[in-house]
């Protein structure tokens, strides 16, 4: 019996670490579609996916589009601005609307944490998480993973320090998940004031200054730090977050080791990471986005029951129809 | 009104320390008698061999929601609750809508509660007009009117200048001030308490530090003011440990805990269970520990059940979103019999303290004992009877329970308040619920 994802895809904390691998080895099919010229697979044509964004999301939602579009499936996109959809509007309703409108599967973004496990216990459609408050973020992390996977060819071993806004991130939490499951050795580093109590206890190392972090580190994945935060008082200034704690072309320069520079996006350039880090050799976040739209191919063709051992053949049977058309 | 002569059960009064096999007779709505009593002209004779005979259990925090919000709980339904809980009397929160700030406002509880003719129901003032924190509501009147306390209870008092002026002038009165303690900067948007579990859910925390710091504020005003300070709700060994230290030097403080925060961890909020959301949180193993060391050794006073019914649908969405709190006055007993007494935290004689003696005590209310000439409330509980909580079953009008499909021991039998049977297990199963509960 071939390993499935089950119904949903709420967070990497649920799944094994063959089931990681087992999407990670799905995208590297899917990889090679977003090269053609015509970018288009028939593997879900006929299923419908509602996007249901109640957070203004630019790049995941349109990576998932793409993903969807690029296996053919129908899709309605709702946003919370321009629609009856805000936060505080009941999410039973919203999911019992989308249940009677017997839709395949619903892509949901929520500010709150348990919305997308909320929603998957009430509706028989497949639904993915694509951030659900602070708590999980799990196709990120399972771009980041694949990215690293990319570049130095292993997971296992590989010592990755996630830095930043740890306590406001459902990046960092779906990042230590998958991390961690997958071997690899996992640390975080900023601020005391934005690390959540008891993260040593997901299996991670603290740091409390990047130098040492990036002293101890092969990869460095850095979060966004929202402005936000420091208007609550978490942090004193950008300005400061960035002379303490800002990957900085300087640092990377004393670091023994070339790092490799993750960032999930959208860049405060010049706060958590200096331009020319960004832009530099070291950074791989553009690779990041790219792979983005393959690994959620393969969570959509996972959960829609496609058979992973035949991925690179619903692939193949795809370019030649795509061909005779 | 018939006389009721209990037979044959097991008498416990901790405020006579007796723990006797003896017969109860109540006549004229009073006990008029203890000890071997063979029978009595035109008496309802009930044998309650094997059975826990103990003054009526008084419940010193619950939300009966009325005014404001009807369609949860009204003072008829929450006393009814209250009655098949085996509870007597149960006082109110003021945190009604409107506030219960004012004398019209206790009256209108008192009759609504007379009406209901189930447990006695006794209003708690606000300590501030609105619960807004600024000025003083009229104590005097409210107590008047029959209000036996003052709390802003579901906000906190933050001005220590306000706590202070309370517990200065609640002295006149001779009442408690009690304080849901909680410093709301440190737990702002807080949904469960700070820890792993939090962490793993991507749910903000409250740490145990904005509890603990208002108790010590409550207590230092305490001692400041000589006046009676009631904690409600403590949740976390820190608490435990100042409280003690306070008692110890002698300051006058009385305390309370739920049964939820000597059963519940903050394991119970996994997969976002909306009904185990209450404020204070559910904490950790070890404050769990220090809160029924504290039961035992009467650092803390009484168990109270904060009983808060909410709207099934309010609590049907996300974490962030649902209200906090969960309703109690039913299982109340029964958590305390299997956790406090099976587990031998407490015995029998201990459990009955603290939820009746005790409580009247605290908030020196009629009640908690079974001395001849007392009103005739009376509680009838079978200590060993197994049973599986099921919210659909009761009397309240929410459902919002942690604890639906938990095994426990300890069941009510009968609920006598004045000498008047409100509520009758076995008549009630045999489907008349709502007659038997206020025959008379």
């Amino acid at each position: 019996m071939a390993l499935s994802l089950g119904k949903d895809l709420i967070g990497l904390e649920e799944l094994s670490a063959d089931q990681i691998r087992l999407i990670l080895d799905t995208a590297e099919p899917f990889k090679e579609v977003s090269e053609r010229a015509i970018k288009k697979v028939p593997t879900l044509r006929g299923k419908t996916i509602v996007n249901l964004f109640f957070e203004s999301s630019t790049r995941t939602r349109i990576s998932f589009e793409f993903a969807e579009k690029r296996l053919s499936a129908d899709t309605v996109n709702v946003a919370s601005s321009g629609s009856s959809v805000e936060k505080g509007e009941n999410l039973v309703d919203t999911a019992r609307n989308l249940e009677s409108m017997r839709i395949d599967m619903v892509v949901m973004r929520h500010p709150s944490s348990g919305a997308a496990q909320f929603l998957a216990k009430r509706i028989r459609s497949n639904v993915i998480n694509a951030g659900d408050g602070t708590h999980e973020h799990p196709t990120q992390a399972l771009l980041d993973l694949l990215t690293i996977r990319d570049r130095l060819g292993r997971i296992e071993g590989v010592k990755v320090c996630i830095c930043g806004d740890i306590l406001h991130s459902r990046v960092a939490r779906s990042n230590i998940w998958g991390l961690v499951k997958l071997g690899a050795e996992v640390a975080v580093c900023g601020p005391r004031s934005l690390m959540p109590r008891g993260i040593e206890g997901l299996g991670v190392k603290l740091f409390r200054r990047i130098e040492e972090a990036m002293e101890w580190a092969e990869v460095l994945n850095v979060l966004r730090l929202q402005l936000e935060r420091m208007q609550a008082g978490f942090i004193p200034s950008l300005r400061e977050y960035n002379r303490v704690f800002g990957v900085t072309v300087e640092r990377l320069a004393r670091a023994s080791r070339k790092l490799l520079v993750l960032h999930p996006g959208p860049m405060n350039r010049g706060v958590e990471i200096d331009s020319r880090v960004a832009d530099g050799e070291q950074s791989v976040i553009l690779h990041q986005v790219t792979n983005g739209v393959a690994v959620r191919m393969a969570v959509l063709y996972l959960l829609a029951g496609g058979n992973p051992e035949r991925a690179e053949a619903a692939k193949g049977q795809g370019s030649s129809r795509e061909g005779a058309e | 009104m018939k006389p009721i002569l209990l037979k044959g059960g097991r008498v416990i009064d901790p405020s006579a320390n007796r723990d006797e096999i003896a017969d109860l007779l109540i006549e004229n709505g009073k006990i008029a008698g203890l000890g071997s009593v063979a029978s009595r002209e035109g008496a309802d004779v009930i044998d309650v061999t094997g059975k826990i005979v103990a003054p009526g259990l008084i419940d010193v925090h619950v939300h009966l929601r009325e005014p404001g919000q009807e369609h949860v709980e009204t003072i008829a339904t929450g006393a009814r609750a209250a009655a098949a809980g085996g509870f007597t009397a149960v006082c109110a929160m003021p945190n009604t809508d409107p506030v219960t700030d004012n004398q019209a406002a206790v009256g209108f509880i008192v009759k609504q509660a007379q009406d209901a003719r189930a447990a006695r129901v006794y209003p708690i003032g606000a300590i501030s007009l609105g619960q807004k924190g600024q000025q003083l509501a009229e104590f005097g009147e409210m107590v008047g009117a029959g209000a036996v306390a003052v709390s802003d209870d579901g906000k906190p008092v933050i001005s220590s200048h306000l706590m202070r002026t309370a517990l200065e002038y609640a002295q006149t009165f001779g009442i408690p001030v009690a304080d849901h303690c909680e410093d709301h900067t440190l737990a702002a948007g807080g949904a469960m308490h700070e820890g792993l579990v939090a962490t793993r859910l991507g749910l903000r925390g409250t740490p145990a530090a904005a509890e603990e710091i208002m108790v010590a504020r409550d207590i230092i005003l305490a001692e400041l003011t000589g006046g009676q300070v009631h904690l409600c709700h403590m949740s976390t060994r820190g608490s435990v440990a100042l409280i003690r230290w306070a008692k110890d030097r002698g300051v006058v403080v009385t305390a309370e805990a739920t049964p939820h925060h000597f059963t519940l961890t903050h394991d119970a909020c996994g997969g976002y269970n909306t009904n185990a959301k209450m404020n204070p949180p559910l904490r950790e193993a070890e404050d769990i520990a220090a809160i029924r060391d504290a039961l035992k050794d009467g650092t803390i006073d009484v168990i109270a059940s904060d009983h808060a019914p909410h709207h099934y649908d309010a609590k049907e969405r996300d974490f962030d979103d649902a209200p906090f709190g969960i309703v109690g006055l039913e299982t109340a007993l029964g958590l305390g019999m299997t956790e406090l007494v099976r587990r031998g935290t407490l015995t029998l004689p201990q459990l009955v303290a603290r939820m009746s003696t005790e409580p009247a005590r605290v908030f020196r209310l009629p009640g908690g004992t079974l001395r001849t000439g007392a009103p005739a409330d009376v509680v009838v509980f079978d200590p060993d009877a197994d049973w599986v909580v099921d919210p659909s079953t009761f009397r309240s009008k929410s459902r919002n329970s942690p604890f639906a499909g938990r095994q426990l021991i300890g069941q009510v039998e009968l609920t006598i308040v004045g000498g008047t049977m409100v509520f009758n297990r076995a008549s009630a199963q045999m489907g008349s619920a709502q007659n038997a509960d206020v025959a008379r």
